[in-house]
């Protein structure tokens, strides 16, 4: 992307960029950059352009604030007017965060495609629906997937009406866009294609039956988009898989989907990596066997690799003493995995192909493919039924590695299968498994992942994960104002308290727009309007019922009748027969400690927004929500930068109403440093304790473990933290953890004993954290 | 209530496997009369554990299920209107407090707070219960205990139990057992066979797992010893851990389905 000579400097600090957001008429010298960047002249351009900013500012990194510029001033001198510029600059901050900055050259190709065809006027629609779609295919895979499909259909259908030469332009392109978020929420990748196949045979020469069937108007449109909407879509079950892998495996991988039946040749397989396991978006079923129980196969095989299978050396082997180890090694994990499960046995044969023996002509094919998938079929199938014998004597030795001896089951290993792999490879070597002619024939076991994690290579060196630069808040100065205040911290090794350690500075948050929560608010207005019908509900059950009264409301039977019983029976009878009503029976103080630090600017998994804008959403909701029942409720956030600098800062104080200076202080809410949990919670304890109520409840919400970057021990904070509530607990504060991070089981109930949630969908934090508060406090 | 111990007995040794050293623990604090907490999720073996202590020390056991419309008067005591004139009627505490019986008041968060203050005087030196409807002021039999259950998993502020009593009391935290434990106990209780025990143990630690993912509670051992029960009477397994363990406690689709597939899973 070419630069401008007078680039502009990036704002460094918080401060900076936020002055840039608030001169007027780009008083601002950054702004007046940006703008003069974009180099247009449209107005309504400059009526979104500081909203627009914000957006990416706070978004893309500044290469790709830079390519945005570019990109947008490009778009803008199309000369199709101001339309496609304006949804390229609203566009695509999100669709950059959905997808990778790295996206863009693509879009951007596509755009020039369009633009020298005479399919200008679809650029428009294009764009404007390009972030709901990057949101639906949640990888830039897909997305190129999506683009080819666009531009197969641009080029198949325009100007080829009456064989004239590209004059016309496509009918359909255009409501093909506007469709395309519907379409993806309803398809795979694949099925979109088939899809938009269908419509180009049958309709390339009649523009106007092509536009009713791109804008899914005609029946035959709707049927096939219902024929193709086969399968098992990765996003129906997504839930179900977490819970699978959770329940049945205690695994909390990130599952990433990619597109299918793309690359003729060469499928797609499974395979995980650091980022997760990457699975494919859509299942069929297959014979008996449902698309979900194929995707939970595929998990469970991958499982079984990174619970068993130890890494090999490769270097040494041929690319068939691989192929041949990892038919054995698979064959071990899966019969480990059927110990656990025995139903996964049915699931894995039903699947598992089976080669018949003989079918492949040792003569004119390799056969070595169909000799491996073989023995993989003996080796899992019992009733097998071959008659190879040096087959059957290597399915004996195999069982004989993995059968029980005294010390119980036996599970041998990579190595000691690998060895036994390379024997049989030796022993079975036949000249033709040198030919180019393969038999592939059933051989495919679609459920196994590609194997790459068995292999080390030593030559190559191993490749440096490159990382997003990340956003930070610049390190300030020391929040002025407040002498600090020292707590303890507890260190397990000696289980002793060391005095004083971690210093807490507060200081009141500093205040943005409230309007801004006012906005957040105005969303989820359909979700409020629901949690206001479960606070009604949760209102009446304070009605307490006040008995012994001698006035009162209405006649308390029972006190009545025993009075009788105390009168007839010359006892004085009590007067107090009746009873009266009292609501609000609440008396509740709640604490909302928000963790600030560094990860919340990370955004949320499958959402394009951040941990941090779905927790401001959730905790504007929830304040909302408790100011109707009138509970007593404080907001503050924490972080820290080592144990000198713990800061605490206030959102919103009990004596204060829910207003526009606790929104605007939540509106300017942002994140950076570490979690110093322990110390942050004793800090807010304090106050809680000084809050005459019967019942404090002080929540905790945060997406990770305490740490900080002065303590390599992890355990340490945790152990600080577990301490902290047991304190807290003695002095009758009930905390409760709401945990946004999907490994929190490895040590949140070590803190926090069973008063935790996991909310493993963040995107759905908003309508929980009300709810749980609710749940709570019933 | 008639006054006899007989009838409170624990006559047959419940089958209890012990966790820990609990055992000996609650007979250190019978000794001295210490009041007794025990917390720990529905299902894992809280009560059982008071009966068979309530057996090992053949003292009687007077139990309490708490409930929500519980009142001072349905543990104390009341009178009752009878053709001539009115009686005066012990409610379990008072009974327990006078013959020397363990009262066991199972689940207390369940009862009011202003019920559970009754018990406070019970709880300290004076070992006394005021009966002040019948101006009387009951001093504990020397055998008499209080043993109350809880489960502090609920996780609601309204159902914790007020600090004032909990320090008043010694305490058990009671978890699930062990795998190996769990399926011993389910075998040796219901007679089911170890195999088909360790199965369900099995399924009962997959929905443990998915507590705080949308399963407040795992699926409890008492659960299982009814999985189990099914199964000895001759209900397919499947069938059996459908309707014992998994519908009971979700109404949550995917989790079910999760469940039930691991059942499958697990008994093929
Ligand atoms: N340690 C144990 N030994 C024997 N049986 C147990 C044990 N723990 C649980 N059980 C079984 O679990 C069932 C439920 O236990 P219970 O004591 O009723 O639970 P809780 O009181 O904690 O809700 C018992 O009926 C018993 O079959
Ligand atoms: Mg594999």
């Amino acid at each position: 992307m070419p630069r401008l000579p007078d680039e502009p400097p990036f704002p460094q600090t918080e401060e900076e960029r936020e002055a840039a957001m608030t001169g007027t008429e780009y008083q601002h010298p950054l702004m007046k950059a940006y703008w003069a960047q974009l180099d247009t002249g449209f107005k309504p351009i400059a009526d979104v352009f500081e909203d627009v900013m914000a957006e990416a500012l706070a978004i893309l990194t500044r290469e790709g604030l830079d390519a945005y510029l570019e990109a947008a001033r490009v778009i803008g001198k199309l000369g199709r007017g101001v339309e496609p510029m304006l949804a390229f600059m609203e566009e695509w901050p999100t669709t950059a965060r959905a997808l990778g900055e790295s996206a863009l050259p693509e879009v951007m190709a596509l755009i020039q495609r369009m633009q020298k065809s005479p399919n200008g006027k679809a650029i428009t629609p294009f764009l404007q629906t390009l972030a709901p779609v990057a949101r639906k295919l949640h990888s830039q895979e897909r997305m190129g997937r999506y683009l080819d499909i666009a531009l197969d259909l641009m080029e198949r259908t325009t100007g080829s009406i009456h064989g004239h030469h590209t004059t016309f332009p496509s009918p359909g392109l255009p409501d093909f866009f506007d469709q395309a978020p519907f379409l993806l929420g309803q398809l795979s990748v694949a099925g979109l294609r088939n899809w938009v196949e269908y419509g180009i045979r049958n309709y390339r020469t009649h523009p106007e039956r092509q536009r009713d069937y791109f804008s899914l108007q005609s029946a035959d449109s709707r049927a096939i988009l219902q024929r193709e909407r086969h399968g098992t879509l990765f996003m129906d079950v997504e839930r179900k898989l977490d819970l699978y892998l959770r329940g049945l495996w205690q695994e909390a991988e990130q599952l990433v989907p990619y597109s299918t039946a793309f690359d003729e040749l060469r499928k797609p397989v499974p395979y995980y990596d650091k980022l997760g396991m990457r699975i494919p978006d859509v299942y069929d079923d297959a014979g008996t066997i449902s698309g979900l129980d194929r995707y939970r196969v595929t998990l469970a095989h991958m499982v079984g690799h990174r619970r068993w299978t130890e890494a090999q050396i490769a270097d040494n082997w041929s690319p068939f003493q691989r192929m041949a180890v990892e038919f054995f090694e698979d064959c071990r994990i899966e019969i480990l995995l059927c110990r656990e499960y025995p139903g996964l046995r049915r699931i894995f044969l039903a699947l598992h192909p089976k080669p018949v023996e003989g079918a492949c002509d040792e003569e004119t094919t390799s056969c070595l493919r169909h000799r491996m998938a073989m023995l993989s079929r003996a080796l899992l199938d019992p009733d097998h039924g071959y008659g190879d014998a040096v087959l059957l004597d290597y399915v004996r030795r195999f069982h004989a590695l993995m059968a029980p001896d005294e010390s119980g089951q036996r599970e041998s290993s990579t190595a000691e299968i690998a060895e036994l792999a390379l024997s049989y490879v030796a022993r079975t070597r036949r000249q033709s498994d040198q030919l180019a002619r393969i038999h592939f024939a059933d051989t495919v076991i679609d459920y196994r992942d590609d194997n790459r994690q068995m292999w080390k290579f030593i030559e190559e060196g191993d490749e440096e994960e490159a990382f997003d630069a990340k956003r930070k808040i610049e390190p300030g100065e020391e929040l002025k104002g407040l002498p600090p205040r020292h707590y303890p911290e507890w260190d397990y090794h000696s289980q002793t308290y060391r005095p004083d350690w971690a210093s807490v500075y507060e200081a009141l948050h500093p205040q943005g727009n409230a309007a801004d929560i006012d906005r957040l608010l105005l969303k989820h207005g359909a979700l409020a309007k629901r949690l206001k019908r479960m606070l009604d509900l949760l209102k009446p059950q304070d009605k307490v019922r006040i008995r012994y009264q001698e006035e009162g409301s209405e006649l308390d039977l029972d006190v009545a009748l025993r009075s009788l019983i105390d009168f007839k029976g010359g006892a004085t009878p009590d007067p107090r027969i009746n009873m009266s009503h009292r609501t609000n029976g609440r008396d509740i103080s709640v604490m909302l400690l928000l963790d600030l630090s560094e990860s919340l600017n990370e955004k949320a998994a499958g959402s394009d927004q951040t941990i941090l804008e779905l927790s401001q959403e959730a905790v504007s909701l929830l304040a909302w929500a408790v100011e109707q029942l009138g509970d007593p409720f404080a907001i503050a956030g924490f972080h820290s930068n080592t144990r000198h600098d713990v800061r605490y800062l206030h959102i919103k104080g009990y004596s204060e109403r829910w207003g526009d200076d606790a929104k605007a202080r939540l509106a300017a809410m942002q994140a950076g440093y570490s979690t110093r949990m322990g110390a942050a919670m004793r800090h807010a304890a304090h106050y809680l304790e000084a809050r005459p109520a019967d019942k404090k409840l002080m929540l905790i919400l945060t997406d990770g473990q305490p740490s900080d970057i002065d303590s390599n021990d992890e355990q340490l904070l945790i152990e600080d933290t577990r301490q902290a509530v047991k304190e807290l607990d003695r002095n009758g504060i009930f905390t409760y953890c709401i945990s946004l991070d999907p490994k929190a089981d490895e040590y949140v109930s070590t803190i926090f004993g069973r008063q935790y949630t996991v909310i493993d969908n963040i995107q759905r934090l908003p309508e929980k954290l009300p709810e749980l508060f609710m749940a709570l406090t019933k | 209530m008639s006054a006899d111990k007989e009838q409170y007995k624990v006559h047959q040794e419940p089958y209890y496997e012990a966790q820990g050293k609990e055992v000996a623990l609650y007979e250190a604090a019978y000794r001295n009369r210490l009041p007794v907490m025990v917390k720990g999720p529905t299902g894992c073996g809280k009560s059982r554990f008071v009966e068979y202590m309530a057996w090992k020390l053949n003292k009687p056991l007077i139990t309490v299920a708490c409930n929500e419309d519980m009142t001072a008067s349905d543990l104390v005591g009341r009178y009752l209107l009878e053709a001539n004139g009115t009686r005066w009627l012990d409610g379990p505490l008072t009974t327990a407090a006078r013959i020397g019986a363990i009262c066991y008041l199972d689940e207390i968060v369940e009862a009011r707070q202003d019920t559970t203050v009754v018990i406070h005087p019970l709880t300290d030196h004076r070992r006394t219960l005021p009966l002040d409807k019948k101006g009387e002021l009951i001093q504990a039999h020397p055998d008499f205990q209080l043993v109350i259950s809880y489960n502090p998993g609920y996780q609601s502020l309204m159902k914790d139990l007020k600090q004032s009593t909990k320090q008043r009391f010694t305490a058990f935290d009671f978890d699930y057992l062990g795998a190996g434990l769990e399926t011993t106990i389910l075998a040796k209780d219901t007679g089911l066979d170890e195999a088909a025990a360790g199965k369900l143990v099995k399924i009962a630690h997959t929905a443990r797992n998915l507590k705080g993912h949308g399963l407040d509670e795992g699926i409890s051992t008492r659960l299982l010893v009814y999985a189990a029960t099914l199964i000895k009477d001759g209900v397919d397994p499947l069938d059996a851990c459908r309707m014992a363990l998994v519908r009971p406690i979700t109404d949550d689709a995917d989790i079910r389905e999760t469940l039930d597939h691991a059942i499958d899973a697990t008994f093929a």
